[in-house]
Parts: C-alpha cells; sequence; structure tokens
C-alpha cells in the first residue's frame, strides 16, 4: 500500500513539474531559447504574489488574477528588448542572457527580500489539507488542485495552439520564421506572444510551489529550472503534453526513491532523467509543440 | 560585360516601358558576405506584366528576390514599390504594402495542415480577389485534403500550397522564385498553366526561372543575370536564342552571338 500512495503522490506532484516546465518547453521549441532564468521568474511570480496579498490583502487564490497578467506582459516585454537582442548575436547567447539575468534576479531578491524563505497561504486548509482514500492513502487538496491546474494550463495552450489565429502563426514561426515574415507576420510580436504566454504558466509555477513548498531566491535554480528540465528532457523537447509525462515520471521516480530511502528521493528523479537521456534521447513522447 | 538592352522596333517598342513601373529597383548592390551577390542591378516591373529574371545557379536571382522582399539587406541602391522607397521595411511591412512571395524550396510550415498554411497567409490578407476558397476552386483537389499536413503531399502538390498561400494575402505583385524546381515538367506545365488565371485577377508577377524556355514561354519581359550582373533583357519575342544563350553562359565577349544587330546596347 505505501507503494501505491508513492506511486500516487509522485502523480499529483508531476502536475506541479508540469507547470515549471511547459513554458521551458514552449520558449525552446518556438524560439529555440533555453531560458535559464525560467526558475528565477517563477520564484518573482512567488514573491510578487506574497507582495500582492500582503498589501491589497485580497484572498491567496485571488493574486492568481493580478500576478498572471503581471508576469504575462514581463514575457511580453523581457522577450521585445533582452532576449531579442541576445537572439539577434545567436542563439548562443540568449543561454549567457538568461544565465546572467538568472543571477541578477537571485541576487536582486537576496538584497531586497534576504535569504528567508516564504511560503503562500500557510495555515489555510487547501494548503494543508487532504482527504483520505483506504486507510493508508492521503490526497492533498493543494496537490489535486495543482495538477488539475496543470491538465487544464496544457488543455488550454493545445487548444490555444491548435485553434486560435495566433497559436498558428506561433507554430508557423517555429516552423519557418522567413516564410511566416514573407505572410506579413512580425516574428518578434509572436515571439513576444510566445513569451508572454510561457511567464503566465512560469506564474502559476512559482505561486504552485509557493503553496506547495517554501521560496527563498534560490528556490528558482537549485530546485524549479532543474525539475523544469529535467521534466522537459525526460518528456521530450518541445512536446506539450510530454511535460505532464515527463512531470510524472520525474514525481513518481522520486516518490518510489524517498520510499526506499528518504534521502534518496532527489537521487532517484535524477537518475530516471539521466537514463532517458542516454536510452531515449528525444524523449518519451517527441513531437513539436502543439502537434 | 555590356548589358543588352533589346527591344524589336526601336523607341516605338518600348512605348509600353514607359508607364509607371510598380516595383522598381534602382542599382541594387547586395554582398553574401565579402562575395558580391548582386552588382548594380535595376528593373523595372510594369502593372500587370510578367517578368522574368532567367540566369544559372549562382547568378544572383533568388539573392534579388529575397532582397526585394526584404530577407536580404541591399548595401546600396533602393527597391520602389507604387512609388514609395521601401528599402527600410521589415519584409512583413512589404508584405503589407502587397509584395508577396512564393520562396525556392517552397517553403511551407510543416507542423501545419494545407488549410492551415493557408490561414496564415490570410492572416494578414490585404483587400482583393483571393481567399481561401478561391484556392480551392483553383486546385480542386486540395479542398478535399485540407486537413492533411503538407509533408503528405507530392512536390507539385506543395508548390500548390505555397502558391495559395501567397495568393490570398492578395498581393500586388507577387514573385515567385524557382517553381519549377525538383518538380517533374508535366507537373512543371500545370502549375504555369494556372499564370493566366492568376493574372486575370490583376496581379503582377515577377518570377525566377533556371529554365529558360519556361521563362521565355510565359514572361513579357525578361532580364538575364550572370554572376550578378544584367547581362540580357528585352519582350521574349525581341531577343533570339542566341543572345538568350550568350548572355546565360556568359559569352557575350566570344563572338557575334552576343552583340545582334539589331540590339540597341546600353
Amino acid at each position: 500500500m505505501a507503494w501505491v500512495n508513492a506511486i500516487i503522490q509522485g502523480v499529483l506532484t508531476g502536475g506541479l513539474y508540469a507547470l515549471f516546465a511547459c513554458g521551458l518547453s514552449l520558449m525552446f521549441g518556438v524560439m529555440k531559447v533555453v531560458n535559464l532564468a525560467h526558475g528565477d521568474l517563477a520564484v518573482i511570480a512567488g514573491y510578487l504574489a506574497i507582495f500582492v496579498i500582503t498589501v491589497l490583502h485580497v484572498p491567496v487564490l485571488w493574486s492568481v488574477v493580478i500576478v498572471l497578467p503581471v508576469m504575462a506582459a514581463g514575457g511580453y516585454l523581457l522577450q521585445r528588448t533582452l532576449i531579442q537582442s541576445a537572439l539577434d548575436r545567436g542563439v548562443l547567447t540568449t543561454l549567457i542572457v538568461t544565465f546572467g539575468l538568472s543571477v541578477v534576479i537571485e541576487n536582486g531578491l537576496l538584497e531586497f527580500f534576504t535569504a528567508n524563505s516564504r511560503g503562500i497561504g500557510a495555515g489555510m486548509t487547501l494548503v494543508t489539507g487532504s482527504f483520505k482514500i483506504g486507510s493508508q492513502i492521503y490526497i492533498a487538496y493543494l496537490l489535486l488542485l495543482i495538477f488539475a491546474v496543470a491538465v487544464v494550463v496544457l488543455l488550454g495552450l493545445q487548444y490555444f495552439l491548435s485553434r486560435s489565429k495566433y497559436g498558428r502563426l506561433i507554430r508557423a514561426v517555429a516552423d519557418d520564421r522567413e516564410a511566416a515574415q514573407l505572410a506579413g507576420a512580425d516574428y518578434r510580436h509572436v515571439f513576444g506572444i510566445a513569451s508572454g504566454i510561457a511567464l503566465g504558466t512560469v506564474a502559476l509555477g512559482g505561486i504552485a510551489y509557493g503553496m506547495y513548498s517554501n521560496l527563498d531566491p534560490t528556490t528558482g535554480t537549485d530546485t524549479i529550472l532543474l525539475f523544469a528540465f529535467a521534466a522537459v528532457v525526460i518528456g521530450g523537447l518541445g512536446s506539450l503534453w510530454g511535460t505532464l509525462l515527463g512531470g510524472v515520471v520525474l514525481g513518481v521516480a522520486q516518490q518510489v526513491g524517498a520510499q526506499i530511502n528518504i534521502s534518496d528521493e532527489l537521487l532517484a528523479g535524477y537518475i530516471v532523467f539521466l537514463a532517458v537521456l542516454v536510452l531515449r534521447p528525444q524523449g518519451l513522447i517527441s513531437r513539436r509543440a502543439g502537434s | 560585360m555590356t548589358a543588352q538592352r533589346v527591344t524589336g522596333d526601336g523607341e516605338a517598342g518600348r512605348g509600353q516601358e514607359n508607364g509607371t513601373p510598380l516595383l522598381e529597383v534602382r542599382d541594387l548592390v547586395v554582398h553574401h558576405g565579402q562575395l558580391r551577390a548582386l552588382d548594380a542591378i535595376s528593373l523595372r516591373v510594369l502593372p500587370g506584366e510578367v517578368y522574368a529574371i532567367i540566369g544559372a545557379n549562382g547568378a544572383g536571382k533568388s539573392t534579388l528576390l529575397r532582397t526585394i522582399a526584404g530577407l536580404h539587406q541591399p548595401t546600396s541602391g533602393s527597391i520602389l514599390f507604387d512609388g514609395k522607397d521601401v528599402s527600410g521595411l521589415r519584409p512583413d511591412r512589404r508584405a503589407a504594402q502587397g509584395i508577396g512571395m512564393v520562396p525556392e524550396g517552397r517553403r511551407l510550415f510543416g507542423s501545419l495542415t494545407v488549410e492551415e498554411n493557408l490561414k496564415v497567409g490570410a492572416t494578414y490578407a490585404r483587400q482583393g480577389p483571393w481567399n481561401i476558397e478561391q484556392v480551392y476552386d483553383m486546385f480542386g483537389w486540395m479542398r478535399e485534403r485540407r486537413g492533411q499536413l503538407t509533408a503528405q503531399l507530392s512536390g507539385g502538390e506543395q508548390q500548390a500550397v505555397a502558391l495559395g498561400r501567397a495568393l490570398v494575402a492578395n498581393p500586388r505583385v507577387l514573385m515567385l522564385d524557382e517553381l519549377s524546381l525538383g518538380l517533374a515538367p508535366v507537373v512543371v506545365q500545370r502549375i504555369y498553366g494556372m499564370l493566366p488565371q492568376i493574372l486575370q485577377t490583376g496581379l503582377t508577377i515577377l518570377l525566377v526561372e533556371q529554365d529558360v524556355s519556361q521563362a521565355l514561354r510565359v514572361a513579357s519581359h525578361i532580364q538575364c543575370l550572370l554572376e550578378g550582373r544584367t547581362t540580357l533583357e528585352g519582350r521574349p519575342a525581341d531577343v533570339t536564342a542566341d543572345q538568350v544563350e550568350a548572355a546565360y553562359f556568359g559569352l557575350a565577349g566570344d563572338g557575334p552571338a552576343g552583340r545582334p544587330g539589331e540590339g540597341s546596347e546600353q
């Protein structure tokens, strides 16, 4: 029964990891940008939520309504300025620039918010509560909600990419930037929209993690970015549903590892990550975003 | 090498060419790194005409079209569209002005279906006679196969989709880069057979073609490039096969073939 529980917990945690990963995957799929500041931007979203909740006294979940559009708009601007100018100098430059951005964000957060870790919505029933199936399986409300949000986000993204005008343009630009330009599309604008969407998902991931665990200035790189990377690689680069599959596989591996020995939790996840890289480098699902 | 402008009956034959050009290129110089890909190329495309650029591989034909579309930045020279200088505009802004292009190698969006490819083409469409339904009417098979990915189509079918994608934007001038590339002659015939129907809707066509006989058949004006320079231009009826051959292969200095008595030199 303990093993069944471990697998269920792993699957649910996979939803959180999918939220970390889908934005990273989208930005890579469309712009070929590996955004090393991805996790730090999620932490910014989390801190922003804490700020909004404290200052405006809005309920915890309502902070999403404010933080998500702010992060999405920030994502558009970030792409149109910093990342685009790096892209113009070559794809490799984006690695250096987003790495630099990551360092700046971490140190900025450390400077202004200290190294103390903070949680979001501590004490809420949603955050601490759970229900019981059978005698040994506890399902946390929060994890279930996060998993549901991840599925809804992926469904929404898939619908947007396959049905909407901008979704179509995003796929067209990802396929052939020049041909899209000849059709009258300003690819920089399309890149901006893709980044805006990616950072919208990042905002959800950051807030979700702040409720699930704690955020501190280094959480972005030592947890969120790493798990996002692992989920993307396991699931398959550029595949939307692959991020959920990758997240679930990572989550299950971690929970099963923890079941064997509590200190093996992270190790087990990375062993699976490495195994996939060696045995199936294209990932479990190897398709392009949206298709 | 001296460029030749060949006309059949002196100044009278050029009367039409003195009209206002829809697209004009003046002294265009384009470099690929150190290589001078285009060297002082000029051309005037009149409304409603089929203007063909011919030349061997590496003559600079595609570079010329890509520069007009805005995908390459010229070193010097200017591009005027409808009298306005568009040299400083981004490719998407030029497309919005009505400069359309079917790029070499078709360049369809591989993860999009046939219909989605057309929809992308129509996203920023100008007002005009073409829409997706019209394209389906022109290529009957396309309607039934609109849900397929373009990779599942034959080369000729892909070329038709590429043509349709450019048409639905309702360009004023449509640039066609090597339509015949990699296609069976019968398929090439079929696609070129569509041109009259396209011209009827008021478009102007600037095409690049390696297949000289094909170009001579459809064009109202031809211009031959060799290593980035113009070696011959005129109406197909006024140039001889020898002149074209000489201009195409750069034999102009080798004998009388390249210097016909009826040609007037510039």
